[in-house]
């Protein structure tokens, strides 16, 4: 079963493997929301939405339905 | 010895100090214009680099990449590719922030491409030592085969090294970084074959954007290259993969990162700042001490400069010889002039708040705040943006609503941001409050004037809020909801960005709503003191003919005369004309010509009114707008014109109205449609007579 952005909790650090491109705006690829490179949850708004990540060094707030069309597999600690 | 100036270009990305760099270049030297036929703003300066060469420097809107989403990205990449502009870059300064350099390298890599003379300048220099950042300039300089600035705007470091890159820039190398031709060898193959005169990466971005460029028409290389947009979208993600891969490999040789300096200030800051309570109240503080310091700290200037004019206008009066000239200055020009000198205090300090909310890095916390809850009226977190610029002006609040990417949800925010009380009111809503509301305190400190005026912004951004609730029922559109907000690092803001950033805001304000007031008031000063028929000519007789056997002083017979004239003159008509309109809101024929005279802009409002009073006085004591309208009574029931009722039906009725050309016309603009701009006037102006109305029958 696929796992994505939106399951990650406050703090944790997950790999991308995969972004939907019909789904996600060039501008967040461009932040290097790409396969390939790191993902870590920073904050959760109040009322559970948007989502403030930290993805390849750049820090980016986006929608929790975005989040959604960004699969990842989680880090072994 | 004078040559002609080096024409550079500023890039970068959002949030990377770029318009330091600008004002650390320029100082002063700068003219904001907008480019032809668009609004968005276009910033030039002049520098000088040496004793005989300057620079011609454009700072050009922040972009995140060469793939435009918006029309202010789109005038970078229609400048890049076009050489016959005249603003064609001799040497393009790509500005990075040495925090972010990996994101902010992906733009550089691109312009690389293009060919043209790069200068690589890493901003916030100061912030390495802090943020255990160590960077191997010779290298980096190597691999991205270009020229480093590290400077710091905030520390004043490293401008002059800049300065002597530009001079130099003929030994800049114009290889590019990375092949990008890699991402589908076949298809750039076949491109390359088919133009071969053409640069590879202009043409391939001629091919995902919307843009033309010279010598070749679009048609004729979408026709044979076309492919499909997931086809091009899939291949522009390769292209971004290749780039970062390109960018890692590089700062894996020239930079240096020890995490366990790096400091957590901002995750702290960040926990409070979006805080589920924490992060409200912060945020309603921050609102309420922003519109106590506007009405109760601002007014001890705003006094001043009321008096200082009034002072003018007598002088005036008593020192140039009688006449149509002198009552032109004195009746007409001086108390325009006075109706919007005498906002400038609070418009310079809201612009000075919105400033520096933006540049600490704040605003985009209280975006991310606010968007789940603002999601529930249809608007976007981003929303919050025009919203709060909207309480300055409703003109650059629309244009700022170009970043939220859903198109339904810009919409809204476009036709709803007019409700928001922006500084045109204020003028308004101050002289009225004055008037209508006794200078009191609760508890000892909270002016009840100042609550009013707050309750007034509530009210607006309630009907803004309200009225989008009812446009999401209403608007049928789907689209993607796209949102994607950059978290700046926090910074305190620069005085220099943020002063110069007032100054220019104020002075455009100030310049282009004062030609409107001073045009109109020159208007309107003709049209109350002349007039067509026998009786305004006559007035004199006709008075002394009314008044005949009746013993009268010659004060109060003059008060008569003027006073007959004013209604027999073309403004006394055009307001008896609209009366039976305005009569059941409240008005007299008077106020009626102040309201439609707001029609152009709202400010106009006190300057009519002190136009149209000063006509008809007749004494040369210095009188200020505020006692002339205090003093005013219905000629014949002997009420206070101004009266609790009549105050209240005309804050309500300025409060939703739409009274703005300039907001209507940039409307049409951005939605590029006469319909939601005249949608907008129908339905605030309707809602404003229905509103205010119903508060005066309630309240007589």
């Amino acid at each position: 079963m696929d796992v994505f952005a939106s399951s990650l909790e406050i703090g944790e650090e997950a790999t991308i493997i995969n972004v939907n491109l019909e789904e996600i705006p060039l501008k967040l690829l461009e932040m290097g929301c790409l396969p390939g490179n790191k993902i870590t949850l920073l904050q959760i708004a109040p009322f559970g939405d948007p989502l403030y990540f930290n993805v390849n060094d750049s820090h980016v707030a986006i929608r929790l339905e975005t989040a959604k069309e960004i699969s990842i597999s989680k880090d072994i600690q | 010895m004078s040559l002609n100036p080096i024409k550079v270009a500023l890039i970068g990305n959002p949030n990377v100090g770029k318009t330091s760099v600008f004002n650390a270049l320029t100082g002063l030297n700068q003219q904001v214009g907008n480019y032809p036929g668009i609004t968005v703003e276009k910033k030039q300066g002049s520098a000088k680099l040496s004793d005989d060469v300057k620079a011609k420097i454009i700072d050009l809107p922040g972009t995140y990449s060469l793939n435009a989403s918006s029309i202010d990205e789109n005038v970078v990449i229609e400048l890049l590719l076009n050489k016959n502009d005249e603003d064609f870059p001799d040497v393009a300064v790509v500005v990075t922030e040495v925090e972010n350099l990996k994101r902010n390298l992906l733009l550089f890599t691109q312009i690389k491409d293009l060919e043209i003379p790069t200068i690589l300048v890493i901003n916030m220099a100061d912030r390495m030592q802090l943020k255990g950042i160590e960077l191997d300039i010779s290298i980096l300089e190597k691999e991205l085969k270009t020229k480093i600035a590290l400077i710091s705007s905030r520390k004043k470091t490293g401008i002059s090294e800049l300065k002597n890159l530009i001079l130099n820039f003929t030994e800049l190398s114009t290889e590019p970084c990375l092949n990008a031709s890699s991402i589908d060898p076949e298809y750039f193959d076949k491109l390359r074959k088919a133009f071969p005169n053409q640069l590879l990466y202009k043409l391939w971005l001629v091919i995902t954007q919307d843009v033309n460029f010279l010598n070749l028409e679009r048609n004729e290389i979408k026709s044979t290259f076309t492919k499909s947009h997931a086809d091009l979208k899939r291949l522009q993600q390769k292209e971004t993969i290749k780039r970062y891969q390109f960018i890692n490999d590089t700062l894996k040789m020239g930079q240096k990162i020890d995490s366990s300096k790096a400091s957590d200030i901002r995750a702290k800051i960040d926990r409070i700042l979006t805080h589920k309570i924490f992060g409200y109240l912060i945020f309603f503080g921050i609102l309420m001490l922003i519109f106590q310091f506007l009405f109760d700290w601002s007014s001890l200037p705003m006094e001043f400069i009321d008096e200082t004019f009034a002072y003018f206008s007598s002088v005036a009066k008593q020192n140039l010889p009688a006449g149509e000239f002198t009552n032109l200055i004195s009746e007409g020009i001086i108390p325009g002039i006075g109706g919007i000198v005498i906002f400038i205090p609070q418009i310079a300090f809201l612009f000075l708040f919105i400033s520096v909310l933006e540049e600490s890095g704040y605003m985009s916390r209280v975006v991310f705040l606010m968007d789940k809850i603002m999601r529930k009226f249809g608007l976007s977190g981003k929303s919050i943006v025009p919203l709060i610029s909207g309480t300055a002006c409703a003109i650059p609040a629309i244009m700022s609503a170009r970043n939220i990417e859903n198109w339904k949800e810009r919409l809204i925010t476009i036709l709803v941001t007019p409700f928001t009380t922006c500084s045109a009111r204020l003028p308004v809503y101050a002289i009225l409050i004055s008037l209508i509301i006794p200078e009191k305190r609760l508890f000892g400190f909270l002016s009840l004037q100042g609550l009013t005026l707050m309750s007034l912004y509530l009210l607006g951004f309630g009907a803004a809020i309200f009225s989008a609730y009812l446009l999401n029922k209403i608007l049928k559109l789907n689209c993607k909801s796209y949102f994607v907000v950059e978290m700046p690092g926090y910074k305190i803001p620069m005085i220099k960005n943020v002063s110069i950033n007032v100054l220019e805001k104020t002075r455009a304000f100030v310049s282009g709503a004062g030609q409107i007031i001073l045009a109109l008031s020159i208007i309107l000063w003709y049209l109350g003191s002349h007039g067509l028929s026998n009786d305004f000519n006559n007035a004199e007789t006709i008075i002394s003919n009314q008044n005949q056997g009746k013993t009268i002083s010659s004060e109060a017979f003059e008060d008569e005369v003027n006073a007959f004239k004013l209604e027999n003159s073309y403004i006394g008509y055009v307001g008896k004309a609209i009366e039976p309109a305005i009569r059941p809101l409240g008005y007299d024929w008077k106020i009626g010509i102040a309201v439609v005279s707001s029609f152009a802009a709202r400010e106009v409002f006190v300057g009519t009114l002190a136009t149209i009073y000063s006509v008809g006085s007749h004494s040369d004591e210095e009188t200020t707008i505020k006692n002339k309208m205090a003093a005013e009574v219905h000629p014949e029931t002997g009420k206070k014109i101004f009266n609790f009722a009549t105050g209240i039906s005309l804050l309500l009725f300025y409060a939703f109205a739409m009274q703005c050309i300039s907001t209507l016309a940039i409307v049409k603009k951005e939605t590029n449609s006469w319909k939601w701009p005249i949608i907008q006037l129908v339905f605030m102006s309707g809602f404003a007579y229905l509103t205010a109305l119903i508060a005066y029958q309630v309240l007589k």
